[in-house]
């Protein structure tokens, strides 16, 4: 069994290694990781469905937003955009955030079909982001079950 | 003349009838034209073609025509055409004689037949054989032969033969023969006269020839005449013997003067004839045609630039006889040619300097950019190393053995050379680019020097004497930068104790006259007695010394003393380390000031640096005006004679630095409003001591720890004092106090800490017994932020509180005393810059009347108001998402006391934190 369990870390390791070399994740989810602990064993999931949820709701708004026919309040799309940044930001999910600053740019430029398109892409970006990270607690489950523990992985 | 009569001698060689016989008659002075252009107008304008002045020259060109070998060429060639036709013509004649003679010929010997046969036929009886019949056959023979041969023109005789009449009419019918033969030899002759007659009248090709050559003559003369040129022959020794000129008006200047059997040099004078001539007779040398330009510059004609071409001439005997020449006036067009020239020169040059000044532009940019990118590194590099020292520093508080502690002191010592390097690097190129702007503050130049030297005390490693004198005319408060003036001090001061092994270093001060390099400001020493309590200001210059008894600086190493990067010898950079970079900044700081900054020094005897500075004096004894004034605040000390004391002293190892001033300023620097690094150096301060071994140290260490509160108690103004009575138990009072305290030095040390970090020894220490839970606001809008601060903040050991926006943050502030405030800059509702505005105004004024015109609901502050401190400033650490929109200069411009980047790690927050609370 340990065999399989060593296998089912490496696999994890790697796993985690490609998505921050893929450019998904970023020093602060190492953070998150980090936080992590006895008191908390569940934090970053916690965080991470929080956030995930926070997409949804802001993905949401700012698509209302930027449906509407006529004008496009900007400013309501901007502070949509400003509170995902925030988010992204602090969990680590660096692609959501690198296209936050971009979105927040076009949304203060006020152009309409950059807004749209940075937007599509912000909801297919967390929507793979939340699938990798579904992947990823998938395999700390099944390490878990395994009766391995989670490794450590040093992105460095 | 001479060569007249030889073209006449030659002229016989030629056809004379071509050519007029008056040759050499016709007088020179008409043949002579030279014509003076008339001023600069278009030289076209003067083709005047029906004129035609310049006939008489023409005559002369037969002359030359002749001498020439090139003209009797040619005109042997018009001879042998000539020739050749009338050998044509000769020709055609003798065929014509030819045919007219073969008829004679002819005629002649018919008429010979004639007489035979007559002869014969006269005989014909005598020979005729009687009684024959044959001779019957033979006459009918001859008869028939005579009748081919005379034809028609036979005899008829109708007589009988040998009878009178026989006779008769045979005479009267040879008669007519004769008479028929003459006529036709008649009419023959007259054909042959009249052949000769046509045979004259050939001679007319000839006439036609002569023709055409006229017309040939009429189109030169009509080329030459209209042709800008002026043409001319020279002999061998350059005397003209022929000129053709198409200015005529030049005439009218040279009529007296007989050009021909000149020379150029002989009829002109000016610039251009010498090299004309000199031109001709090298062709006539070399023997060979060839072009030149010769820019005239005469009496006759101005300045003109005549394209002239040259070529030898030959006589038959191919001996050169002279030259040729034909000028054409090209001045416009070399004119022109001159301007295109210099245009294009001027084009090249402007474009030279052109990519000159773009390359300068490119060099000064990538230097600016150079510069830019070293400050943003230095900058850069500044926020890791302060982690890296401090981290050494909180680990030299750790357990260590003698080795350990050791290499963690060379680390730790390493660490701040670094920094101090990139903090002289940042200045620097802040003072060069004119980033750097000075501040005006008002400041005791007493406390400031004795602050300097306390610092400087505290960290002395030798045993020297720190003392400051400051003359009694030094008003007690000038307006001035204070931060740079101190900076200079402190690097001046402790250049001093770097290069001073034994005996003592120190400040003086003294109000100086207006040095002659300044001019405009009015001195006025005593401006602070006489302005009492008006608010007028007037400039006063102090000169401020910094002398040791030092190593002293060679006289050779003076100039380059203050350049960057230079020290005075190499063997010093050595032996006493240091970036060489602190005078420059200091020559720069005073320079930039308004001052100026000497040196004199003797080797082995010490150096006094001198700086010489212009302050506004401000009028300091209004102390209600000065009330928020926080530098102000020693006025209410209860030591009077802080402020106007002039000397000071702080010996080696005497125990305790404060023998002489008492508390000191730097006591209550609080980095509040110090960056992220400095915290670090505030921690690095607190902690390095106990590995600091020195005497000065320990005593800092000692006296802080073992007296507590009881010195401050003494230090701060009564108020402070009285609150922190009043602070029963709760941790806020010495907040508080700290708070109230460091805006005071933080207004004029935020900078400074950085390069100073001893100052901040005392602060930390005293706050170090803190062991109250700090309560803490967090404001922030985000669900996540806060999700992950909280656990941050469980990890650390600290709980908090929440506000979503700004107005919640103000009512939870009016509700509840906190220690402390990370405040998310961009939300809903109210912004973090904006409450924070809104705080500080509360801390100011007592009362939330801002807030309340901002807009936040007045029922819920009214009620608290009483209850809450109005003095005390609350740190405010401002969580901003990037420095770039959300700047760090805004934070603090807004009353932030610091900042952290986010997102916000761990690592950030427990050093915000720890600089925060304890």
């Amino acid at each position: 069994m340990d065999a399989h369990v060593a296998q089912l870390q490496m696999q994890y390791r790697n796993y985690i290694l490609s998505l921050y070399q893929q450019g998904f994740l970023d020093d602060q989810f190492t953070e998150l990781k980090s936080l992590q602990d006895d008191g908390s064993p569940d934090f970053v999931a916690e965080v991470l469905s929080l956030f995930f949820d926070d997409c949804v709701k802001l993905v949401g708004n700012m698509a209302r937003a930027l449906d509407q026919t006529g004008t496009v309040d900007f400013c309501q799309v901007g502070a949509n955009v400003h509170q995902l940044k925030g988010s992204s930001s602090s969990v680590g999910a660096k692609r959501v955030k690198g296209l936050c600053i971009n979105f927040k740019e076009l949304c203060e430029a006020k152009n309409y079909e950059g807004c749209v398109r940075c937007l599509q892409q912000v909801d297919i970006e967390y929507k793979t982001l939340k699938a990798k990270l579904q992947d990823m607690f998938n395999l700390e489950k099944q390490i878990v079950q395994a009766g391995g523990i989670v490794p450590q992985v040093d992105i460095n | 003349m001479e060569t007249d009569q030889q073209m006449e001698e030659m002229d016989v060689e030629v056809l004379s009838s071509m050519w007029p016989e008056d040759v050499g008659g016709t007088e020179p002075d008409n043949q002579f034209n030279v014509e003076k252009p008339a001023g600069d107008s278009d030289t076209l304008k003067e083709v005047d073609i029906a004129e035609k002045r310049t006939m008489a020259d023409l005559k002369r060109l037969p002359d030359l025509l002749n001498t020439t070998d090139q003209g009797s060429s040619q005109l042997t060639n018009l001879v042998k055409q000539w020739e050749y036709m009338q050998d044509h013509a000769v020709r055609l004649l003798r065929e014509e004689l030819k045919i007219l003679t073969k008829q004679r010929e002819e005629a002649e010997a018919k008429e010979l037949k004639i007489i035979e046969e007559h002869n014969f036929e006269t005989e014909e009886p005598e020979n005729v054989p009687v009684l024959d019949e044959s001779s019957d056959l033979f006459r009918r023979f001859k008869e028939k032969k005579r009748d081919k041969l005379v034809g028609r023109k036979r005899i008829e005789i109708d007589e009988e033969f040998d009878t009178v009449a026989y006779w008769k009419q045979k005479a009267l019918s040879l008669e007519k023969m004769l008479e028929a033969s003459t006529e036709r030899e008649r009419r023959l002759i007259e054909k042959l006269n009249e052949s000769l007659k046509t045979m004259e009248s050939h001679s007319a090709p000839v006439e036609e020839l002569t023709q055409n050559l006229k017309r040939a003559e009429g189109f030169l003369h009509f080329i030459l005449q209209n042709a800008p040129i002026v043409m001319g022959h020279q002999d061998k020794d350059l005397r003209y013997l022929f000129i053709y000129n198409k200015f005529p008006t030049l005439r009218e200047h040279v009529r007296d003067k007989d050009i021909l059997g000149k020379t150029d040099v002989e009829i002109f004078h000016g610039g251009g004839v010498k090299e004309s001539e000199d031109f001709k007779r090298e062709v006539l040398e070399k023997g060979k045609a060839s072009k030149r330009e010769i820019t005239f510059e005469t009496d006759l004609f101005g300045s003109k630039t005549f394209l002239i071409y040259v070529e030898p001439v030959y006589n038959k005997a191919r001996e050169k006889i002279g030259i040729n020449y034909m000028g054409m006036e090209v001045t416009d067009q070399v004119r022109k040619r001159e301007k295109m020239a210099k245009l294009r020169e001027d084009n090249a040059v402007r474009k030279a300097m052109e990519s000159e000044l773009t390359k300068t532009i490119h060099i000064t940019e990538e230097t600016m950019r150079a510069k830019q990118m070293l400050a943003t590194m230095s900058h850069e590099i500044r926020s890791p190393l302060s982690g890296v020292v401090g981290m050494a520093e909180i680990l030299s508080t750790t357990k260590l053995d003698k080795e350990q502690r050791q290499l963690l002191n060379v680390m730790i010592s390493s660490g701040d050379l670094v920094l101090q390097l990139i903090n002289d690097i940042l200045d620097l190129s802040k003072v060069e680019s004119g980033v750097m702007k000075l501040e005006a503050t008002k400041f005791r130049p007493r406390e400031v020097v004795k602050h300097v030297l306390q610092t400087a005390a505290a960290s002395l490693k030798k045993e020297l004497t720190l003392e400051g004198n400051i003359a009694d005319e030094v008003p007690i408060l000038v307006i001035g930068d204070v931060l740079r003036i101190r900076q200079i001090l402190t690097n001046l001061i402790s250049n001093a104790i770097k290069f001073t092994h034994q005996g003592k270093v120190g400040i003086k001060l003294k109000v100086i006259p207006e040095p002659s390099f300044a001019s405009g400001l009015e001195l006025n020493t005593d401006a602070e007695e006489q302005n009492g309590l008006t608010e007028t200001e007037t400039s006063v210059w102090i000169r401020c010394d910094v002398y040791d008894t030092g190593i002293g600086i060679p006289e050779n190493a003076l100039p380059c003393l203050f350049k960057k990067y230079m020290q005075a010898s190499a063997d010093h950079a050595r032996k006493y380390g240091g970036t060489g970079l602190g005078l420059a900044i200091c020559k720069q700081l005073v320079e930039l000031m308004g001052g100026q900054l000497t040196v004199t020094s003797q080797v082995n005897l010490g150096s006094t640096f001198t700086f010489i500075l212009p302050y506004k004096v401000a009028a300091s004894n209004d102390h209600s005006d000065d009330q928020d004034e926080f530098s102000d605040m020693v006025d209410h000390q209860p030591e009077p004679d802080d402020s106007t004391e002039g000397y000071f002293q702080f010996k080696p190892l005497l125990g305790s630095i404060y023998s002489n001033g008492g508390p000191v300023i730097g006591n209550n620097f609080l980095p509040h409003k110090a960056m992220l690094p400095s915290p670090v150096k505030l921690m690095n301060g607190f902690v390095a001591d106990p590995s600091d071994n020195t005497g000065q140290s320990e005593a800092v260490q000692v006296e802080n720890g073992g007296y507590k509160d009881e010195p401050r108690l003494e230090t701060h103004r009564p108020e402070t004092a009285h609150q922190y009575e009043n602070g029963n138990g709760r941790c806020p009072s010495k907040e508080s106090e700290s708070c109230s305290s460091s805006q005071a030095s933080s207004e004029m040390e935020s900078e400074f800490t950085v390069s100073s970090p001893r100052e901040d020894v005392q602060t930390e220490a005293e706050v170090k017994e803190t062991s109250k839970q700090p309560k803490i606001l967090l404001v922030e809008d985000n669900k996540i932020n806060i999700m992950v601060a909280k656990s941050m903040m469980k990890q650390l050991g600290y709980t908090f509180d929440i506000a979503n926006n700004g107005v919640e943050a103000i009512t939870a502030i009016n509700s509840s005393s906190y220690d402390l405030v990370l405040m998310d800059v961009c939300m809903p509702v109210l912004d973090g810059l904006k409450a924070t505005r809104l705080i500080r105004s509360y801390e100011e004024s007592g009362n939330w009347d801002a807030a309340v015109e901002a807009g936040v609901d007045i029922k819920v502050l009214e009620n608290k108001q009483m209850s809450v401190r109005s003095t005390n400033r609350l740190p405010i650490i401002a969580m901003t998402a990037n420095t770039l929109s959300e700047s760090s200069e805004e934070c603090y411009a807004n009353g932030m006391d610091s900042f952290i980047s986010k997102p916000v790690t761990l690592q950030k927050l427990k050093e915000c934190l720890k600089q925060y609370l304890h």
